[in-house]
């Protein structure tokens, strides 16, 4: 009866590690190579690529990671400076150059900065990286004095020899420490003695958030620098037909206009004469074959995949055979197309000539970039350069590098002169890499109030497939599954499919909470209606289910007596729990909302209680599980790209409804205190958010929702939900 | 050739009077600080103060300014209002991406410049027409909040 | 007499009086001058200045120029325009309450358009509402307007579209329901309701006011929407120029009634408005007045608009009693204060989407287009054209204004709120729409 359900066992984290591994594993056996110094001639002590000290004290890190507004730079730099001693107030950052070997991230192979593990992902090679210089910096120290290292202690970027009272600032160091070899398995701290992680620490990135001097890629400004704006065919797939151009030309402040296959763009002396020019173009285009493609069409060929036998990611015990007993439930559950909607609207700063190109934007994926440019111009790599700036909303958008192939695109076209390509809202939301449509569908059967078999089949794009294929293994998308297979719940017998299942035309990729949302989504409605179903109360339920996830179960323990759960409530007011593993960290949510008669719904309050392990600055974690619940709020109140003749419906921000602060709940975060290694946050806010909501709706009105966004008519009772 | 009176000093550019206010700001004049989200008023992202009143430049038309006196993100430090934001902003960590947070930091200002002590009806009415999408509206409501505090002490 | 037949006898003596008590009152409709009174004249015999025609700048341009130029005054465009069409093609939908009629193609295509029209055909048409194939047009076509412009002047229209690339596309087809699909009645309405005689100026009146009156009634066609309409779904110009609900939107009032109408409106105002869909503190025309004016009105020469007013100013007032007799001043500044706070979903609506370019006090920050102050929409307590302007925006000419559409994203329960709150805000009568009235007016604007 018992299954190999260790072959079977195809996880996300496992399989990443499996396709990133090989070469670039290995960059992080320390030592790694010196990060290449900014031009400094000066004796430099850069003992691996994360770390620069100079002999004027400047301890110089480099973050691999790049920031979006998650409070990385923060983070990395403060699990750095705690194991280097550094003085976490006088460090400078600088972003990482384009380096997969030395930059890249050690679960995806690639430098990549997603799937909210920048922090589970460069723990240990970070700290490992401070420790090593560190021992390097002391062991100078030491021999200088003539003591023994051991004697020695740091701390604020120097070295003290306590019996003598003798002390020496890095700086004074450097010459030494870069003769010595770094060893081989540095000695890392113990947790307990951390002075700098677990505190929070005012973030760096911010001072020059608040007076406007922080440069995004969209403020890059370069001497000569021309504006242009872009459009590409609305029909996914068209081409451009015929451009009538008389009137553009006309219009103060236009350059040129740019006509390739597939996109128009227009340059001008600013984005105002850029945009005026497109808008004035008259151009006819070819739709090509996706002319009639509809959100319809895209449904009526998920669902009838859904009912197709997927590929078995995770199986155990008998699920067959316990389905047929007990008390058995069938549902579906359905996830909307999403724009990323990042409020920095796409860019990318561009200047091409015979035999360089440089590059100015924000990106997740830096040598990505770098490559598909080089690929894109013939030229060698080296002469590709990649400014990389802080970024004004990822998501997941810039994990695609299609903003930056049409400004080259459009460069190509240019005599040289650096243009900067800023896309329009409207451009920006109806060309996005979308978050795919899915459709879960779960069976369950249970006895005596527990769940006895559990069957699970997600149906939807492979992501992977297209952005990562060695990851793609025996036909399953690891993302789309991950959330599924983890499962939190002790569960007998269980069995995990996935069906691959393409949208024709729309392009799918991935949005902040990726797999997770969905599966968590999907996990947790149905749970709630098994718990209706064995009498039980959602809570209660979900607890005595959670033997092997006793943090988890922690966690939803915190959840329920911080939110008041089981306190009268208003009519039509209601809480709705879930809870997740997701990312690593153990969450529980409640969401308490109310709904009118006209199914409009008012969320009155969120409480999480989180167990991210470790956590390196603990208000970064609190935000982040803020917006992160607001950003998942947002989409599960109104999120949703609909399809139409082949193209967009939506446009901007009149027709994909953003949640405003006055709509915004009240948000309760409890930390959990860990020893464990630190978990992602970044995501888990989003995932966190959607079922918890639903379920609240759920227990205010009874009516059970399983469609995103949520639907308010049916809220109302006018139909069916 | 045309003029306009931006934080305190006098700017010279060239561009049509219906250029709106944010493109010359960001591109003619280098003021990069004002961002560009949306381009139809719905976001906030752009905004600046005319008059101390706060307004969206993305569809303001230089024509229209005249010598009305435009503070922008890059000048807001220097008003007591913009200042106690900019400093709470910071105390309480309120950013994120920071991408909508010029706009936000002016359309504070300018709620406390005008309201010394506003509740949350206030908040809401001069903050909803400002998106986050990193969603740190908690955090800005707070933040509004301590500002006012701290300008009272 | 058994007591059933004298029923009947008795009923059906009733139904004869009411139906020629209804036929005298439909006969007896005054025509859209009868107001002015006056001695009406042959265009021949009237000495002033011609009032038909093209301007004098454009006497001597070919016949396709003057076309053009009367093509616009006739607005031929919007209407025989489907949304995101080609020019002239026709598939423009009328929803009326008994079905959908769609708009024809008038390029010259020979098969699908006009280009088998002879002169002849095309009177026909214009003067009369009769296809070339013999079948009746319905009224969606101004024909009991466009039979007062003379035949030069029609068949200068047809010189132009003529000059036009022909287009090969056939509208859908109607969907109108019986019995408002038997074509052949519209021969009986017709002969009630359409004059059928070509323009006639009135000698006592200046050349200025024929002219503003030939292009009103015979080209404009603006009695279409702002003369409410009898029974029979013809112009009562009893009432002419009083207000009418078309299509979702209310074409307010523009007699001279100083309260509801346009009577306090200065002469440079309502040129204003006329010609650039804006009057400060007036408001901004919107839905099919905006496209009159961005495809029509704003086209013609200043003269020509000047005579328009002209004219309007001569039509007798007749005041609305569904309006206001004042409009609102500013509302204050701060949100807590004014009319509409205790309707807080309207009021977070407006905080989120409207306020940015509205402000709260209804007095744009941004321009003068934007105000909301003084526009007739938000002191209508009917509130549809608030309603519309939400739910489709206003898109007029790049660089003039531009208002995103929020229909997809609030509900009809939302909007019915919001144009509550708008209309409590700044106008002097607040409406009381629900999300069923909204359904009704998303319903007729629906392309
Ligand atoms: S850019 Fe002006 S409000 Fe969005
Ligand atoms: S902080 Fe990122 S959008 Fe507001």
């Amino acid at each position: 009866m018992q299954r190999d359900s260790a072959s079977l066992d195809v996880t996300r984290r496992k399989l990443l590690q499996a396709a990133g591994a090989g070469s670039v594993l290995l960059a992080f056996h320390l030592p790694l190579r010196a990060a290449p110094a900014a031009g400094e001639a000066k004796p430099t002590f850069a003992p691996n690529a994360f770390i620069r000290i100079d002999e004027s004290n400047k301890v110089t890190l480099v973050m691999p990671q790049v920031e979006m507004g998650q409070g990385i730079y923060t983070s990395v730099a403060m699990i750095l400076a705690e194991e280097l001693d550094a003085d976490i107030a006088q460090v400078a950052l600088e972003h990482a150059p384009p380096s997969d070997t030395l930059y890249g991230n050690p679960t995806f192979g690639i430098q990549v900065t997603g799937n909210s593990n920048s922090v589970r992902a460069f723990w240990t090679p970070l700290r490992n990286a401070g420790a090593s210089a560190r021992a390097m910096l002391v062991q100078a120290a030491a021999q200088q004095w003539k003591v023994d290292p051991a004697s020695c202690s740091a701390a604020k970027s120097a070295v003290t020899h306590a019996a003598t009272g003798r002390v020496l600032a890095y700086g004074a160091l450097v010459r030494d420490a870069s003769k010595l070899t770094p060893p081989a398995t540095p000695q890392l701290k113990d947790p307990a003695n951390f002075t700098v992680i677990g505190q929070p620490l005012k973030r760096f990135d911010t001072p020059d958030k608040v007076n406007g001097k922080v440069v995004y890629g969209i403020d890059v400004m370069l001497p000569g620098m021309k504006f242009a704006t872009v459009a590409l065919c609305p029909v996914f797939g068209g081409k451009v037909g015929h451009v009538d151009d008389s009137a553009a030309k006309q219009i103060p402040g236009v350059q040129k206009i740019v006509v390739l296959d597939d996109m128009v763009a227009v340059t001008g002396d600013h984005m105002w004469a850029a945009k005026k020019g497109l808008d004035a173009l008259d151009i006819t285009w070819n739709e090509g074959p996706n002319g009639n493609v509809s959100s319809a069409e895209i449904w009526a060929d998920l669902r009838a995949a859904s009912q197709k036998d997927g590929v078995v990611a995770k199986a155990e015990g008998d699920v067959a055979k316990f389905l047929g007993q007990g008390d058995r439930l069938d549902e579906a559950y359905e996830l909307p197309f999403l724009a990323h909607a990042t409020m920095e609207p796409l860019n990318c700063t561009v200047q091409l000539t015979k035999d360089s190109c440089e590059i100015w934007t924000g990106t997740q994926i830096m040598s990505r970039v770098q490559g598909t440019v080089a690929q894109l111009t013939g030229l060698p790599l080296d002469k590709v350069t990649v400014h990389n700036h802080l970024i004004g909303g990822g998501f997941g958008r810039r994990l695609e590098p299609d903003m930056v192939l049409t400004a080259v695109r459009v460069a190509q076209q240019l005599d040289g002169a650096p243009v900067k390509v800023v896309w329009t809202r409207e451009q920006d939301i109806q060309h996005d890499v979308y978050r795919p449509v899915y459709r879960d569908t779960i069976s369950a059967s249970l006895a005596n109030g527990k769940i006895q078999a559990w069957k699970y089949r997600v149906t939807g794009s492979a992501v992977i497939a297209r952005w990562l294929p060695p990851a793609f293994q025996k036909g399953i998308d690891i993302d789309a599954i991950d959330g599924a297979a983890d499962i939190a719940y002790d569960i007998p017998n269980l069995q995990i499919e996935y069906v691959r299942a393409e949208p024709p035309a729309v392009p799918t990729g991935f949005w902040r909470g990726v797999g997770p949302n969905n599966n968590v989504f999907a996990t947790e409605c149905f749970i709630d209606e098994l718990a209706k179903k064995a009498g039980k109360d959602p809570v209660a339920f979900r607890r005595d289910m959670l033997g092997k996830t006793p943090r988890l179960k922690a966690a939803l323990d915190l959840a329920a007596e911080k939110s008041g759960w089981g306190q009268a409530l208003p009519a039509r007011a209601g809480r709705g729990v879930s809870i997740q593993t997701a990312f690593g960290s153990f969450i529980a949510t409640v969401v308490e909302a109310e709904v009118d008669e006209h199914g409009e719904v008012r969320l009155r309050r969120v409480t999480a209680a989180v167990d991210t392990g470790i956590a390196v600055n603990p208000d970064t974690v609190i935000a982040q599980i803020q917006g992160g619940l607001i950003f998942g709020l947002t989409a599960a109140l109104y999120g949703e790209i609909t399809i139409d003749k082949g193209r967009v419906q939506q446009s901007n921000f009149h027709d994909y409804r953003m949640l405003r602060i006055d709509e915004a709940p009240q948000i309760d975060v409890h930390l959990i205190k860990s020893g464990e290694a630190p978990g992602g946050i970044g995501e888990a806010g989003v995932t966190a958010s959607s079922a918890s909501l639903r379920n609240a709706l759920y227990a205010a009105t009874g009516v059970p929702l399983r469609r995103l966004p949520i639907d308010r008519a049916a809220l109302a009772g006018k139909k069916n939900a | 050739m045309a003029t306009l009176k931006i934080n305190g000093e006098s700017k010279v550019f060239e561009a049509t009077e219906d250029t709106p206010l944010l493109w010359v700001l960001r591109d003619v004049l280098g003021l990069t600080g004002t961002k560009f989200g949306c381009g139809i008023a719905q976001c906030g992202a752009c905004t600046v103060h005319v008059d101390g009143k706060p307004v969206r430049s993305c569809l303001l038309p230089v024509g229209g300014i005249g010598d009305r006196a435009i503070t922008t993100i890059e000048g807001i430090g220097a008003t007591p209002a913009g200042a106690s934001v900019q400093k709470a902003w910071l105390d309480l960590e309120v950013i994120q991406c920071g991408y909508c947070q010029s706009g936000q930091i002016m359309a504070a200002a300018a709620l406390l410049a005008a309201t010394p002590h506003p509740d949350d009806a206030d908040i809401d009415a001069a903050m909803a027409g400002n998106i986050c999408r990193c969603g740190t509206y908690v955090r800005i409501r707070d933040a509004i909040k301590r500002a006012a505090a701290a300008r009272a002490a | 007499m058994s007591p059933l037949r004298r029923f009947v006898l008795v009923a059906v003596a009733i139904l004869v009086v009411l139906v020629s008590a209804v036929a005298i009152w439909f006969a007896t409709t005054p025509g859209p001058l009868a107001f002015a009174g006056g001695k009406k004249v042959a265009l021949d015999a009237f000495t002033g200045a011609e009032p038909t025609g093209v301007p004098n700048d454009l006497l001597q341009a070919s016949v396709e120029k003057r076309g053009e130029y009367l093509t616009r005054a006739a607005d031929c465009l919007v209407c025989h325009t489907a949304p995101g069409g080609k020019q002239y093609a026709g598939g423009f939908a009328f929803k009326l309450p008994f079905g959908t009629l769609y708009s024809t193609n008038i390029t010259p295509d020979k098969e699908t358009g006009i280009g088998a029209y002879s002169d002849a055909d095309f009177l026909n048409a214009m003067h009369r509402g009769v296809r070339r194939d013999g079948a009746l047009l319905y009224p969606a076509m101004p024909f009991t307007s466009y039979t007062y412009v003379t035949d030069e002047d029609a068949l200068a229209i047809k010189a132009y579209l003529f000059s036009l690339p022909p287009v090969k596309a056939t509208p859908p087809a109607n969907t109108l329901v019986f019995p408002f699909n038997q074509r052949w009645a519209m021969g009986v309405w017709s002969s009630f309701f359409n004059e059928g005689t070509r323009f006639e100026p009135v000698a006592d009146k200046s050349p200025e006011w024929n002219r503003g009156a030939y292009l009103a009634e015979a080209l404009a066609h603006c009695g279409e929407c702002h003369t409410p309409r009898n029974l029979a779904f013809a112009l009562d110009n009893r009432k002419k120029f009083a207000g009418a609900l078309s299509a979702g939107w209310y074409a307010y009032n523009i007699t001279s009634d100083k309260g509801t109408g346009v009577g306090d409106w200065r002469d440079d105002e309502l040129f204003a408005y006329l010609a650039t869909g804006h009057a400060a503190g007036r408001g901004t025309a919107s839905g099919p007045m905006g496209e009159a004016v961005d495809h029509s009105l704003s086209k013609l020469a200043e003269s020509d608009v000047r005579a328009m007013v002209t004219y309007l100013r001569s039509v007798p007032a007749e005041s609305s009693r569904d309006l206001p007799p004042r409009v609102a001043v500013a509302a204050p500044a701060s949100h807590k204060e004014g009319g509409g706070s205790g309707n807080l979903r309207g009021k977070r609506i407006f905080a989120g989407a409207c306020a940015s370019c509205h402000d709260w006090s209804g007095v744009s920050p941004i321009t003068e287009l934007a105000t909301l102050t003084g526009a007739r929409a938000v002191n209508d307590p009917g509130a549809s054209n608030v309603v519309q302007v939400v739910l489709t925006g206003m898109q007029r000419p790049p660089g003039l204004v531009s208002m995103p559409s929020f229909g997809s994203i609030y509900s009809d329960a939302e909007i019915a709120d919001l144009a509550n709150y708008v209309t409590s805000r700044f106008g002097s009568k607040g409406s009381t729409l629900s999300e069923k009235d909204v359904a009704k007016l998303r319903k007729e604007t629906a392309q």
